[in-house]
């Protein structure tokens, strides 16, 4: 019987090389079914979650199970057999710049799947027409605004129809009508393509109206994880520096370095 | 003279052998794991149209000036010695066996090179390579190898074009403007070229020459960092890698050729 999560991190650690640790010792979860949302600083390794789910870093000691399997154990085949069955949506599309919006969307559905053109075509202008997008096909990548290529790039991340779609910062740069059409549509293609979904992003208001769940991430660990309101009535100083943005708190606003009065000769000035 | 320190000598050497280490893996699985790539060779065929088609002017305007420049500095040598009729076969041999291949590989390097580099480098870039990845797509057997394979069937064609112009020149320079013997011109290619020797060589030559070119380009971007530096960087090296490595080939090939 499969289990209530389709994602689940045990104990994770994660570092780049010999570089910092970027997770350390995290399980987190993303239930079925449901829109999962991480929050944290820029930095924090909210896009390496998404690289090791996606197979695309793999981390010693800690595990990522996806649907019961555990990630870092499988093979090139393995990996690429449990892509087909997640999406991914980049923070700027990556739609491919030689190719026109129809061809884009109808990528992965040339590469995996044996259908006919006419077939594929039926499937893209669905796609296309879940997305809005259905009159644009003939456009190409350098013809769209920011807003377009991610709804162009979310067409293609679902044209396998997969179980998971990931979004890197979905709402980063776009106005407020695109931020919001762009928030609809994440909530529309979960509830109706069955999708359980995991989202990074950094807009808050977005972020707390369109999730069922929420993880905040600080300091390489887990801060906190629940509903909405729940972050929201945290009494955590970090948890609130998050909510009510606050440029100054347990996340110091200067990077770590020298003192003002080193930098500019103040005690230097005062003894002479 | 911190570059003098064991650990950043260490450390220099490490990251080269690693870097050989990737270029040697990914020249294998490009020359010998990617055969596949011909079943859906309408990806091969865009590629040999693109690299192939977009070099096609630049190859034959420069194999017709340097035909040009043959005739003269040939007939200028030959008719010292009386031996002015020659001057087809000297132009013939000189562009088939060397500089056919030759300057065509350093032309193809700079024309088409620089643009697979730079294309890759910005996919890259782009997180195009990283979305194809995510959609369980290999980037080395949909972009690179139609490339690679569309290179290696490239080169001995543009050499081709570029030694037939070249013998053209010769001819425009030769007979038509100094005067040489047309009949000679001919004839003396016809008797002095022996089609293994000579054309066989050169084939080798372009093809070997393909290989390389085409795979430092495609390493140049697959290995760029991603960011308008790091590609300008990598479309830089591949001019000069690709050109110091088609002349350090140039003369081991043509050593072997003539001891063999």
């Amino acid at each position: 019987m499969p289990s209530d999560n389709l994602v689940e991190f045990h104990d994770l650690t994660f570092r780049y090389g010999d570089g910092p640790v970027i997770l350390d010792r995290i399980s987190l979860r993303l239930p079925r079914g449901k829109v999962t949302v991480i929050i944290g600083a820029s930095g924090g390794g909210k896009t390496t979650i998404l690289r090791l789910i996606g197979g695309q870093n793999k981390s010693r000691p800690g595990q990522v199970l996806f649907d019961g399997q555990d990630v870092g154990s499988l093979d090139r085949d393995g990996i690429y057999a449990m892509r087909r069955r997640m999406g991914m949506l980049f923070q700027f599309g990556a739609l491919f710049t030689d190719q026109s919006v129809f061809d884009n969307v109808a990528f992965p559905l040339r590469e995996h799947t044996g259908l006919s053109e006419a077939m594929i075509r039926d499937i893209v202008l669905m796609k296309l027409h879940a997305v809005g997008l259905r009159g644009a096909r003939d456009l190409m990548p350098s013809e769209l605004s920011g807003g377009m290529i991610r709804r162009v790039a979310l067409a293609r991340a679902i044209a396998l129809d997969p179980e998971l779609i990931m979004y890197d910062e979905p709402f980063s740069g776009l106005d407020p009508i695109s931020l919001g059409t762009a928030a609809r549509l994440i909530r529309q293609l979960n509830d109706t393509l069955g999708l359980t979904t995991l989202m990074v992003s950094h807009e808050l208001e977005a972020t707390f109206n369109l999730a069922d769940h929420i993880i905040v991430l600080a300091n390489g660990k887990v801060a906190q994880e629940g509903t909405p309101a729940e972050i929201q009535a945290s009494p955590d100083p970090l948890i609130q520096q998050y909510v009510s943005a606050s440029p100054d708190g347990p996340v110091r606003f200067h990077y770590p370095g020298p003192s003002v009065a080193d930098d500019f000769g103040l005690g230097r000035k005062e003894s002479a | 003279m911190k570059w003098l320190h064991p650990a950043e000598v260490g450390y220099t050497v490490r990251q080269m052998l690693a870097n050989m280490g990737l270029g040697a893996r990914l020249f294998v699985r490009l020359a010998f794991g990617t055969f596949s790539s011909f079943k859906r060779f309408g990806l091969i065929r865009d590629q040999i149209h693109f690299l192939g088609n977009y070099s096609l002017a630049i190859i034959a305007i420069s194999g017709l000036f340097v035909g040009f420049v043959f005739g003269l500095q040939g007939y200028y040598t030959l008719q010292r010695y009386g031996s002015a009729e020659a001057l087809g076969l000297l132009v013939t041999l000189s562009l088939v066996r060397e500089l056919g291949p030759v300057v065509t590989a350093l032309l193809f390097a700079g024309r088409a090179g620089t643009s697979l580099t730079a294309e890759i480098g910005l996919m890259k870039a782009g997180e195009q390579i990283s979305v194809m990845e995510m959609m369980a797509v290999d980037p080395i057997d949909r972009i690179l190898a139609p490339r690679f394979w569309a290179g290696v069937i490239v080169m001995p064609l543009l050499a081709a074009v570029f030694s037939a112009m070249g013998i053209i020149g010769g001819w425009v320079v030769g007979v038509l403007m100094i005067g040489v013997d047309g009949g000679s011109f001919w004839s003396q290619i016809q008797g002095g070229v022996d089609v293994w020797a000579d054309v066989g060589n050169g084939i080798i030559k372009t093809v070997v020459f393909g290989f390389a070119v085409t795979f430092i380009a495609l390493l140049q971007g697959f290995e760029a960092h991603p960011t308008p530096e790091g590609v300008s960087r990598a479309t830089t090296r591949t001019v000069v890698m690709s050109s110091l490595t088609v002349l350090g080939l140039d003369f081991i090939l043509t050593a072997m050729m003539f001891t063999i």
